[in-house]
């Protein structure tokens, strides 16, 4: 079948203004909305600038906007689509650098910002530390996050106010505040408690919706405010 | 033109390269290149385990684990290596435990543990439980876990840097060029030492379970700078890649008591592998697939095989076989098991083919996986450059890209995580040892002027051939004759082809004159890395008149210790490859027909 992608385009150095550029192809109902974007370079246009790396949904590099949505280029198929017209944009509410590329720096800084990483000051034991494996199951769904920014980039309260840490360092703030082994808990929500903490989240589900790992981030999102409000994690 | 000076510099920011940062930085000033995000790395495509023997559900060694590798490995490996790796397993489990890595586990709290393909009790031969998994992402979990503490640690890292040179001054290591992507502009880093860190290739080839960004960028760095690559021949296909895609079903799923059946309903790795069956190592059942879809018993006759993970399925032949719980229970699964364990193969195949695992089995197929030859090294990173494993001051490789080797001729599941937090520790260290005592060497006048003289190349050519049409045919001449079945006269033809794309690179068409983000370029030069790739391991691979491991010859059936019981090292020397050999380490374990 054939299908008709029409693509942003800025490039900075050549561009005054941003625009869409059309393209046809021939594809496959089983091709990814990233086999196109490589078919579109390889033959019709090599200046085309999307970031891509493993092409199946685990490294995050392509999330883009796909008719209005966010999602991974690499976990969307044509036959997913449900139409032969697509529009190919870069998601929202951080600098575009080129085309499809944007500025992922503003969306690290906010990850960074709430001590992604685990802290436990107590010697380790000789062997490994223990843990249930409900425990284990209590964090299990935040720890699937792929630092891909589809659901941050989704949020209407990000795209207000860029200081927002936004949803995707919510759900890695989680993933350590509720690991038994962790000791930092109240460090984080400290963090999270802030101004352009938890607090901006009106609960839109933008972000559930974008998360090409199926994290319930609004529900993570809701457990940490919950704490807060109780000041337990119980 | 920007100049940075690190006693140490790691390119590459998987498994190996962060964990090689995070050792380095302790003692050394040190800074992490990379051409993706850190957490964009393939590590984080690994799904199954991580081997050490724990022992935490049932009697497992160190010593059994170095013994299985040295099979596995079809006695190619060097035994010191393989020991040590082992033997240093268990800590490196402990470490990234206590790094926070959210492993799975088992009731009484400790790391749980999955049997994968060819590790075994050593008195029994049955399949151990060794690998040390979170669900079906510890690869993944491993990644993020090393990126954190990066972050903790404030390793210093500069993100989508592409390297483009190794400069080596009269035979010392003088630090790297590397172009800055999201500008163009040319970076100098001046280093008392560097470790390679860039993972594998498997883009070499048509059917892969490998990132795009595989392109064997440090192979061919290193290749260009008069260094050779070792046993590039033995490369391995992963039995289980979904049909057509490629994309990796993990080992777990048959660790999970998954089986693989043939057209005509029969588990068929019965006959190949009676004692272990779905369970023997990779090249042994990669083989067999291909036997069975030659004799027509593919699936409806064509070339692919199902992996039936269902309960049904799995408790009929976990019956079978006898297989027992920890506690000496039988062994049964139930759909929530399934979903509980392999959760993402479930998304991938709902997702790519409109599967769903647990009540219907998955279409698959061998796919390119995992480079076992690569950079030289000994045990502690270091690389070796000749025969005589000289050492050259300061350079380092660990990862897929090294080739200590550990894995000889054929990587066992697991160990690859494994080689990653090892080596990757012990190159950092020895890194930064080496930067406390040595200067600083001088740069070269002119650093940039070869990887100038490269991207003009590409830049200022014809632009007659188009780059998917290369790649595309230096793929399918790789899958043809230099994949899991091979041939003499198959060989010659890849290695004639695979010289003629290397000619028509010279025309090779840029659209993008740009600056910014080109990586138009970038793929231009990365093409150009795999085409070097391929023809090394062609050449590689038809000289060596054997088969051994992941390099299988129909000319030449059987192994062959006598005359090839050594590594192969390769140079890129006058427009052709010099082939070397040199022997493999042996320490207790005395070569043995190798069966499962």
């Amino acid at each position: 079948m054939q299908v008709t992608l029409k693509i942003f385009r800025y490039n900075p150095e050549e561009d005054r203004k941003k625009h869409y550029d059309t393209f046809t192809l021939e594809a496959e109902p089983t091709d990814r909305v990233l086999d196109l974007l490589e078919r579109i370079k390889g033959n019709q246009d090599g200046t085309l600038g999307f970031r891509r790396a493993c092409a199946h949904g685990v490294c995050g590099s392509d999330a883009i906007r796909i008719n209005g949505v966010n999602r991974l280029a690499c976990k969307v198929l044509v036959q997913d689509l449900k139409t032969r017209q697509v529009v190919i944009e870069p998601i929202l509410g951080l600098p575009v650098e080129k085309d499809l590329i944007v500025d992922m720096e503003p969306f690290f800084d906010h990850y960074r910002s709430v001590m992604p990483y685990f802290v436990n000051d107590d010697p380790p034991p000789a062997k490994e530390r223990l843990q249930s494996p409900e425990e284990r199951e209590r964090f299990d769904d935040t720890t699937k996050c792929i630092l891909c920014a589809a659901c941050t980039t989704s949020c209407p309260s990000f795209w207000v106010n860029g200081k927002y840490v936004g949803p995707s360092a919510i759900v890695n703030a989680h993933r350590f505040i509720f690991d038994s082994r962790d000791q930092a808990a109240a460090e984080r929500l400290e963090i999270l408690n802030e101004q352009f903490g938890v607090y901006r989240c009106h609960t839109i589900f933008n972000c559930t919706d974008a998360c090409p790992r199926d994290i319930q981030v609004t529900q993570a999102i809701g457990e940490i405010k919950k704490a807060l409000a109780k000041g337990s994690l119980d | 033109m920007q100049k940075h000076q690190y006693e140490v510099v790691v390119v590459g920011a998987g498994g190996a390269g962060l964990t090689a940062a995070l050792y380095a930085s302790r003692n050394a000033s040190t800074a992490v290149i990379s051409k993706l995000y850190p957490t964009r790395s393939h590590t984080g495509a690994a799904q199954g385990g991580i081997g050490a023997a724990l022992g935490n559900t049932e009697e497992d060694h160190p010593e059994w684990h170095a013994f299985d590798t040295v099979k596995g490995s079809d006695y190619l490996g060097d035994q010191d290596a393989i020991e040590f790796m082992a033997a240093e397993a268990v800590d490196a489990v402990y470490e990234l435990e206590h790094m926070g890595l959210p492993f799975s586990r088992n009731p009484d709290g400790t790391i749980a543990q999955r049997p994968f393909g060819g590790h075994t009790n050593n008195e029994t031969g049955k399949p151990v439980r060794r690998a040390c998994y979170a669900a079906d992402r510890t690869g993944h979990m491993i990644l993020q876990t090393l990126y954190q503490q990066s972050i903790k640690n404030q390793v210093k890292f500069f993100d989508e840097f592409y390297v483009l040179d190794l400069l080596i001054v009269d035979g010392k290591t003088a630090g790297l060029v590397a172009m800055e992507l999201a500008t163009g502009e040319m970076h100098i880093f001046q280093a008392k030492a560097v470790i390679i860190a860039t993972g594998g290739h498997g883009r070499v080839w048509e059917t892969t379970s490998n990132a795009y960004s595989y392109t064997g960028d440090g192979v061919a760095l290193a290749l260009r700078k008069g260094i050779p690559a070792e046993d590039m021949e033995f490369y391995q296909f992963h039995p289980t890649g979904i049909y057509k895609m490629g994309i990796l079903i993990t080992e777990g799923v048959r660790g999970e008591g998954g089986v693989l059946i043939n057209g005509e309903g029969n588990r068929f790795m019965e006959t190949y592998a009676p004692t272990v069956k779905d369970l023997a190592s990779r090249d042994v059942i990669s083989r067999a697939m291909y036997l069975e879809m030659k004799a027509g018993r593919g699936i409806n006759g064509k070339r692919f095989m199902n992996l039936d993970v269902t309960p049904e399925v799995v408790n009929h032949y976990a019956e079978i076989d006898g297989r027992k719980n920890p506690d000496g229970s039988p062994y049964r699964v139930t759909a929530s098991d399934i979903l509980a364990k392999l959760p993402d193969i479930i998304d991938f195949c709902e997702t790519y083919i409109g599967v769903n695992p647990v009540t219907d089995p998955m279409p698959v197929q061998p796919t390119a996986h995992y480079a076992m030859g690569g950079i030289p090294t000994n045990k502690y990173g270091e690389v070796v450059v000749d025969e005589k494993n000289t050492v050259l001051p300061g350079l380092y490789a660990a990862g897929e890209v090294a080739c200590v080797s550990v894995h000889g001729a054929n990587r066992l599941g697991t160990n690859a995580l494994l080689d990653l937090v090892v080596f990757g520790k012990y190159s950092g260290l020895k890194a930064a040892e080496f930067a406390n005592s040595e200067a600083y060497v001088d740069l070269p006048p002119d650093p940039e002027a070869y990887a100038m003289q490269q991207l003009n190349a590409i830049r200022n050519s014809s632009g007659k051939e188009n780059m998917i049409t290369l790649a595309s045919e230096m793929k399918s001449v790789m899958a043809e004759h230099v994949g899991v079945f091979r041939v003499e006269e198959g060989m010659a033809e890849a290695v004639e082809k695979v010289r003629e794309l290397k000619e028509r690179f010279k025309d090779v068409r840029v659209d993008d004159h740009g600056s910014k983000y080109n990586m138009n370029l970038i793929e231009a030069w990365e093409l150009s890395n795999l085409i070097d790739i391929a023809e090394v391991t062609a050449v590689s691979a038809l000289a060596r008149k054997e088969s051994r491991g992941a390099h299988s010859r129909d000319d030449y059936p059987d192994r062959d210790d006598d005359n090839w019981l050594k590594h192969t090292l390769a140079w890129m020397e006058n427009g052709g490859v010099r082939l070397a050999y040199k022997p493999v380490t042996m320490t207790k374990y005395t070569p043995k027909a190798r069966s499962y």
